[in-house]
């Protein structure tokens, strides 16, 4: 089956409106968040007009369907990734899912297998999003560890020429993005997993680049933690969910205590619920739960193999086509081999931010930035690119525009 | 074309040709600002004497709004008094934070007044700024030090 965008946009009623004075909204920021379907925008609202009430609280019949809405997204989460029904941890974003694995980790007491002591090490890559650097640099400071990382190429690959020394018998967490979100680069995940798992540390993968674009199975991946974001991926903001292997989130101590993770509580002490409950204190965001299972249903339905195809290929024509522009650089791979959608790169001695307001003024909508990830953007020796990233909603009608615009911004700040 | 109220030709000019752009080697206060959003970056060098702006000098990375306002910010404020130069400093903030507002006052901000503008396009008022808020820091330390001294 091939996609089609045209019939696909229909379902998503923000290309009914238009942007800047009646143009039409050309939608290239994916990357940053996605837009919604109706069918996720109806779940939400219908939890509320329907079925809100308190999950897993309350002896009523709204607390019951409240409680069943949940438990089958999460269902429906963990068949989505692969995973199994207990492994799955909503949280309220991919970023505090990446803060609860850290503090987490900081909390395990001597003894527990994930207690950090001063030498251990932990290792990320220079392609991080700060979501999956700083929580790590942190920890390293609270706990006495060593942060090691990956360098980048020129290239914008990961440079794995010395990763016996990156990846040692000291490393404790070795936490990568699955794809970056600056330079669009898929990292070689095996072959670092299969290092990871030789030395006996655990594999953290960000995969919020990847989960929305590509079919992400965890058990195929050889990972150990996996975290994504519900707004990426069509659904609501909000909402995170944190995958873990099911013997490794029993022996993980809670971050947040409260409510509804318990499984006994005296004035002194308390004992915890199993995963996934120990982490999820609180009354969840349930509507959101709901929105995201409309969403992951949606991309089912479309097929992820189907949207992965087609990224590719209009991955390879916004390519092709941009670097027929005088003096544009691309900033990552030039090619789709082990390459995502978001694709960044800059235009002469124009500033993205000018080149991003020139876009946004023919109804073109593209990142602009350090995208979250300042110390990669430093590397690639850039103070800031233009990102353009594709979903399964934009065809080669979008990146007909993106050029047309670009080259307008090099003749009106020429 | 409605960008073309936001890049007066007075901008691109001073962002082509930017004024100033060369850090003076003494100076009374030194600083370092940064836009964390995006990233642009500016280090500003300024010399008071008497109570008279003397000198401002800079070097940075960034977009054209940050880059021009800066340079007209040093064409501007040179030879001002720290009297005058705050009331053009606060005339200046009050233009940005307007929302399109008010029009903003030419005989006090001459060529600063091309970035009215800006005030329309919230997510651009930190560029406008950022020099401004260098100079505000900048001019508080300087008058610090001349206190102590």
């Amino acid at each position: 089956m091939t996609l089609d965008p045209s019939v696909i946009r229909k379902d998503f009623p923000i290309f009914d409106r238009t942007i800047r004075d009646g143009k039409k909204l050309v939608y290239l920021d994916s990357g940053a968040t996605s837009q919604k379907p109706n069918s996720v925008i109806d779940a939400e609202s219908d939890f509320y007009r329907n079925h809100n009430a308190a999950a897993h609280r309350g002896a009523h019949q709204l607390a019951e369907e409240a409680t069943g809405a949940i438990e089958s997204a999460r269902e429906v989460v963990a068949n989505f990734l692969g995973g199994e029904t207990d492994e799955i941890v909503f949280t309220k974003s991919s970023t505090e899912a990446l803060n609860l694995l850290a503090y987490s980790i900081g909390n395990a007491p001597m003894g527990n297998l994930f207690h950090l002591k001063p030498g251990d090490e932990i290792v990320v890559s220079e392609m991080e999003h700060h979501a999956n650097l700083i929580p790590w640099q942190q920890l390293a400071k609270r706990t006495g560890t060593v942060m090691k990382w990956f360098e980048v190429n020129e290239t914008g690959r990961l440079d794995l020429s010395n990763i016996e020394g990156v990846i040692t018998e000291r490393t404790k967490i070795v936490a990568l993005t699955h794809q970056s979100n600056v330079l669009g680069t898929i990292i070689p995940l095996s072959e670092i997993a299969k290092r990871t798992h030789a030395v006996g540390a655990i594999f953290i993968l960000d995969a919020c680049q990847s989960v929305p674009h590509m079919p992400v199975n965890v058990k195929a991946l050889d990972v150990d933690f996996l975290v994504f974001s519900g707004h990426k991926t069509v659904g609501p903001t909000g909402i995170g969910v944190l995958w873990g292997r099911a013997n490794l989130l029993n022996h993980l101590p809670p971050f947040l205590f409260g409510g509804s993770m318990i499984e006994t509580v005296t004035m002194t002490d308390a004992t915890w619920a199993p995963a996934p409950r120990k982490f999820e204190a609180g009354v969840p965001n349930m509507a959101q739960i709901v929105g995201l299972e409309a969403a992951l249903n949606y991309l089912s339905d479309i097929g992820m193999e189907n949207i992965h195809q087609h990224e590719i290929a209009l991955t390879k024509y916004t390519l092709d086509k941009l670097q027929e522009i005088d003096q544009l650089r691309i900033v990552g791979p030039t090619d789709t081999n082990s390459r995502g959608s978001a694709i960044s790169f800059t235009l002469g001695q124009i500033h993205p931010h000018d080149l991003g307001q020139f876009l946004d003024s023919a109804g073109i909508a593209v990142r602009t930035g350090h995208h979250c990830a300042w110390p990669l953007t430093r590397k690639m020796g850039v103070p800031a690119t233009t990102r353009a990233s594709l979903y399964l909603y934009n065809d080669e009608s979008d990146i007909d525009a993106l050029v047309a615009a670009t080259l307008g911004a090099q003749k009106y700040f020429a | 074309m409605e960008l073309d109220n936001l890049y007066q030709e007075v901008i691109l000019d001073h962002y082509k040709r930017p004024q100033n752009k060369k850090l003076a080697t003494t100076f009374d206060a030194q600083v370092h600002h940064v836009n964390p959003s995006c990233g642009d970056e500016i280090d500003l060098n300024l010399v008071i004497k008497n109570e008279i702006v003397t000198s401002i000098t800079w070097d940075g990375v960034g977009c054209s709004i940050s880059q021009a306002s800066v340079s007209i910010l040093t064409d501007l404020l040179v030879g001002k008094s720290i009297t005058e130069a705050y009331a053009i400093y606060d005339n200046f903030v009050a233009l940005m934070q307007s929302k399109g507002a008010i029009k903003g006052d030419e005989s006090v901000l001459e060529d600063a007044i091309a970035l009215a503008g800006v005030s329309k396009y919230p997510a651009r008022i930190k560029c406008a700024l950022l020099g401004w808020m260098a100079f505000k820091d900048a001019s508080v330390q300087a008058q610090a030090k001349s206190e102590l001294g």
